[in-house]
């Protein structure tokens, strides 16, 4: 606890050259393509956050969470693109993703109050796939979303008017325009964190805390449940929405196939994987699951060539199977996750009964 | 702030059915204030239904006053700003979160910070055990040690009137003896209590009086003394 000041400042001060210097890096050393998945990276470690909010924090299990992220770049692609011929900025669709999926958030929640455990998987399970459906859907008979063929040519998110898809010149610097939204992505990233690390601090995260561990002595202590579950899903889908028009601002392409059930286990298993409720587990686990299928998919094929002289496996299928067996392996070893809070590690520890 | 003559909390015409069946068939009972009250009774005869339809935790019909309010219409979760603490079956102590947070959680409806310290103090003072374990992990404790968290807990509240539901429940016999003790010495500093509990003798011993309920009903309800001699109680529940 008794940090000085100065370290502080250090810690800070090393860990920006880090996240400034990382494109270069890692562009320079592997090429653009793996900043480009460094970038996702960024946004599923934003959608980690969310639903660790939800899984982690309040404990409902959420298995539908990427609708908010649907909603959130469906709105973008919707209110930014040539299929309705709006383009409204960036800075006002973000925020507005936010608000739109926080209120789908409370759309889920509400009727799943008395829900828990396997009951709420399966309703946000069933809410996860109703909104994939609708977007595959609506496209008679008024085209709203497009159906299957998703929404192209979506404006790239610009930053005082500057569109961050373009290659920009800095000082004699050349920054292709992943690195641009790398940057992006980081500020936001950093600020979510900030935001969700302050909640876990508060009066809310608290209550969060104690309705995870025992809703009726919740209730007992005061504690509003209602009210304190509907924030928990609305802040975790804001989350999720910010993250998705991102997404689509970043992909300048939608379509609902970007949203399937995969996708939230995915999150959840990022959550889990990377210590449920542990803010700095959490970013782990996300920047992890999102890094290692890449390495997998890229690695499979020069390893084998490699080692057998030729593929004897196909890389794609047995990217899959290995992710499996790491998520196995880790569960078996480390079954609080990577990096657990000290609580949890405690309790994973402790001698069964 | 009660006037006297009018009880702490007075119960009329309580009724609560699961799904059709009724559980309890209108009671009517009080609790005068600084009184230790039991209800006792058999398994399934109303008496952990009562608790839940007090502290709003179940839909219910017929009226609560508690100093003089009416409490029916009020949600659970507001019911410890006006001096009620429930006590759950089963204790709920919060697992993951260690006993100096389970205690701080006590006080979450409070905006006192000078009289939360001074309240977390007494409660350490009486039980001193929780002192001891502050720092360790709530599920950890043994199940005694649990009861006496969540005891403490509910004081963190500064309750008027503590509803305690089964206090002995799963505990072995040494430590349900140290729970009563402890609800003896929380009821000497003034703290008023409704004890619902199935071992009936020791519920008759440690309360002024008693209430016996059978299927939904009150059918009995005297000075605990009394109910102790009473030969239908004896019987009944106390296995003579």
């Amino acid at each position: 606890m008794s940090v000085p000041k100065r370290n502080v400042r250090l810690g800070i001060a090393l860990i920006a050259v880090v996240l400034s210097a990382l494109p270069f890096a890692v562009g320079l050393g592997m090429g653009n393509a793996w900043v480009r998945v460094l970038d996702f990276a960024l946004l599923y470690i934003m959608l980690a956050l969310g639903l660790n909010i939800v899984v982690g924090f309040a404990g409902l299990l959420d298995l539908g969470y990427i609708a908010f992220y649907a909603i959130g770049a469906y709105l973008y692609a919707l209110l930014a693109s040539p299929h309705f011929g709006l383009h409204w900025p960036a800075w006002a669709v973000l925020p507005l993703g936010a608000l739109v999926a926080g209120l789908f958030g409370i759309l889920l929640g509400a009727p799943t109050l008395r829900l828990r455990g396997d009951y709420l998987a399966i309703v946000t399970l069933g809410f996860g796939e109703i909104i994939r459906i609708f977007l595959n859907n609506l496209n008679s008979p008024v085209n709203i979303t497009n159906g299957p063929q998703g929404i192209a040519r979506i404006d790239p998110i610009r930053v005082f008017g500057v569109p961050l898809s373009k290659p920009l010149e800095i000082f004699g610097v050349h920054l292709p325009g992943v690195y641009l939204y790398y940057y992006l992505f980081v500020l936001l990233a950093l600020g979510i964190i900030f935001v969700t690390v302050r909640l876990e601090d508060s009066r809310i995260g608290r209550a969060w805390v104690a309705i995870r561990e025992d809703e009726i002595a919740a209730k007992a202590c005061g504690i509003n449940t209602r009210n304190v579950k509907l924030l928990a899903f609305a802040m975790g889908a804001s989350f999720g929405g910010v993250a998705g028009g991102l997404f689509a601002g970043f992909q300048e392409f939608v379509s609902p196939e970007s949203f399937s059930l995969m996708e939230s286990v995915m999150v959840l298993c990022m959550v889990v994987l990377g210590g449920m409720g542990h803010v700095p587990g959490v970013v782990l686990g996300g920047l992890l699951l999102a890094v290692l299928p890449e390495a997998l998919r890229h690695g499979a094929g020069p390893v084998q060539q490699m080692l057998f002289g030729r593929v004897l496996l196909d890389p794609e299928s047995l990217r899959i199977l290995l992710f499996g067996l790491a998520l196995i392996l880790v569960m078996q070893y480390r079954p609080a996750g990577l990096w657990p809070s000290a609580t949890r590690r405690r309790e994973f520890s402790k001698p069964g009964p | 702030m009660s006037s006297p003559g009018v009880p702490l909390l007075e119960v009329l015409n309580l009724e609560v059915s699961y799904g059709g069946i009724a559980a309890l068939k209108g009671i009517s009972f009080a609790v005068e204030e600084g009184e230790m009250v039991a209800l006792i009774g058999a398994n399934g005869a109303g008496k952990t239904s009562t608790l839940k339809a007090l502290a709003r935790l179940l839909p219910a019909r017929g009226s609560i006053r508690f100093r003089g309010e009416e409490l029916a219409a009020l949600p659970s979760h507001a019911l410890i700003g006006r001096g009620l603490a429930l006590v759950p079956e089963g204790r709920g102590v919060f697992a993951r979160l260690s006993v100096a947070e389970n205690l701080s959680m006590g006080a979450y409806s409070r905006s006192d910070p000078a009289g939360i310290v001074a309240d977390l103090e007494r409660v350490h003072e009486l039980l001193p055990r929780l002192y001891e374990r502050r720092r360790q992990l709530a599920g950890t404790l043994s199940g005694g040690e649990q009861q006496m968290l969540a005891l403490g807990r509910a004081l963190m509240g500064r309750p008027k009137l503590l509803l305690l539901d089964e206090p002995s429940m799963g505990l072995a016999p040494l430590m349900v003896h140290q729970v009563f003790e402890t609800i003896r010495a929380v009821a000497a500093t003034g703290v008023t209590v409704l004890l619902v509990e199935q071992n009936a003798r020791l519920a008759l011993e440690t309360a002024s009086r008693g209430y016996v309920m059978e299927s939904g009903r009150i059918i009995l309800a005297d000075s605990a003394a009394l109910l102790l001699a009473d030969p239908r109680v004896r019987e009944a529940y106390l296995g003579e």
